[in-house]
């Protein structure tokens, strides 16, 4: 139910954008996240985008577990 | 696809596990909250790799299955009101109430349609204006932003055959209710990832310093579960509980302001009546006088009866965490998706039913 999933923006009209879904192209509402820009990936909840992902924060995250994956081979 | 196959990436999900079983010494019971996780963890196999020392239950997050009797009877009796049309999240459909289910309406005539989307129910009140068109506005935190949203277009665009029942619930006031229950010791908390991208991470704050246990949120791909166990696991074995995010590309400790503002406007907290727990106050989200146009609930007379709890199924002790759906009687044997006795086994999230689906035994 709370199930979102991660979709790219690829055009924006008014508070409706259309996103790309593997290779399809659905409309999805962004009344939840007006700061989103083209290009910009989001969750997509029942229809509606209910965040913009971070992408520097992503970076950083899988930077984390190479870090830590490397610290568990010392050991 | 980006942001999901960076986080199944098998070499360093082997790392992580064999950094928790060095780290974690302590037996550590953790609870996933959110339906989510249950199905995650269990179709990654999480349980079976992770030490022996820490026990996962699964919690009250799967909004059908919290859902009461008594509110999806009021849904099932609508659906047999003149001139309506029913949308709801196809989840719904099977759950078997006190004496019938909206796939049973269904079948019996009621028009029902199943919807994706908020936006979806719109267009069709938008397309049958001489009908009555009522959402089931089922979920947490997560989806009532979309409610709320759904609720001012119809109110901006003057579509007036657009009502809703909103058995909304919030996630913070279960957790505390379990916790204060004391039924399971828990050591940590698994905390939901996507309503927390709604309402962020300070709403838990409460966790640490009145229980005295942690909690971070957690995503929904291995590695990122993983990396929430070992962020709680550091916490036990250091005593130092607290509230963490491991899931930074999606949640921001104070959440999304513009989602949380239009659930402010449409919604005001309640008590909400939850499957296992009975009334819990201050848990649910109900309209605001504002907005009572839109509350089926007021607008109709429906009388559903007293509801019936099904026999034998105990779907309240598992969403309390207290016990596991192998324990059921019933699981398997006369319980299976095709033929659900409670609505832990027909949500795709329900506890019954990953168990089921992913073969534990
Ligand atoms: S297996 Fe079926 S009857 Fe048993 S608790 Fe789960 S849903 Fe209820």
């Amino acid at each position: 139910m709370c199930l979102a999933i991660p979709v790219q923006v690829v055009s924006i009209k008014d508070s409706e954008a259309e996103a790309e879904i593997g290779s399809v192209k659905r409309r999805i509402n962004i009344c939840l996240t007006p700061e989103v820009k083209v290009g910009d990936y989001v969750l997509l909840h029942t229809g509606y985008a209910i965040n913009v992902i971070d992408e520097a924060e992503a970076r950083e995250t899988l930077r984390l577990l190479e870090e830590i994956a490397s610290l568990s081979e010392i050991h | 696809m980006k942001f999901i196959d960076e986080y199944r990436n098998v070499e360093l999900g082997k790392k992580l596990i064999a950094r928790i079983h060095q780290r974690s010494t302590q037996p550590a019971r953790l609870m996933e909250f959110c339906g989510g996780h249950t199905t995650a963890i269990l179709r990654h196999g999480i349980r079976q790799l992770i030490p022996q020392n820490i026990d996962m239950l699964s919690g009250p997050g799967c909004p059908v299955c919290v859902t009461a009797n008594a509110d999806l009877d009021k849904a099932i009796a609508s659906a047999h009101l003149p001139n309506t049309i029913i949308t709801t999240f196809g989840d719904m459909m099977k759950v078997p109430g006190s004496h019938s289910s909206l796939q049973q309406a269904k079948a019996e005539g009621a028009d029902i349609h199943v919807v994706y989307s908020t936006q979806d129910a719109l267009q069709i009140a938008q397309d049958n204006p001489q009908s009555s068109v009522i959402f089931i506005g089922i979920g947490f935190e997560t989806t009532a932003p979309t409610i709320a949203a759904s609720i001012l277009e119809a109110e901006q665009k003057g579509i007036k055959n657009f009502y809703i029942f909103s058995f909304l619930k919030l996630c913070p006031p279960v957790i505390k209710a379990i916790l204060n229950l004391g039924e399971v010791r828990l050591n940590g908390i698994i905390g939901p990832g996507h309503v927390s991208t709604i309402i962020g991470s300070h709403p838990y704050e409460f966790i640490p310093k009145e229980y005295g246990i942690g909690c971070v949120i957690s995503g929904f791909e291995p590695l990122d579960i993983l990396l929430c166990i070992d962020k709680l696991v550091e916490q036990i074995e250091g005593d130092q509980p607290q509230v963490e995010i491991a899931y930074r590309r999606s949640v921001k400790p104070g959440g999304n302001r513009r989602a949380l503002d239009l659930m402010n406007e449409v919604f005001e907290i309640g008590e909400a009546n939850w499957r296992g727990m009975g009334t819990i106050p201050a848990s649910g989200l109900k309209l605001k006088r504002k907005y009572q146009r839109f509350n089926a609930e007021q607008i109709f007379s429906i009388d559903p009866g007293p509801p019936r709890e099904p026999k034998g199924c105990i779907c309240g002790e598992i969403l309390r965490g207290i016990k596991m759906p192998t324990e059921c009687k019933l699981f398997r044997r006369i319980c299976t998706p095709e033929h659900p006795v409670g609505p832990c086994m027909v949500s795709s999230e329900g506890a019954c039913a990953a168990y089921y689906q992913y073969g534990v035994n």
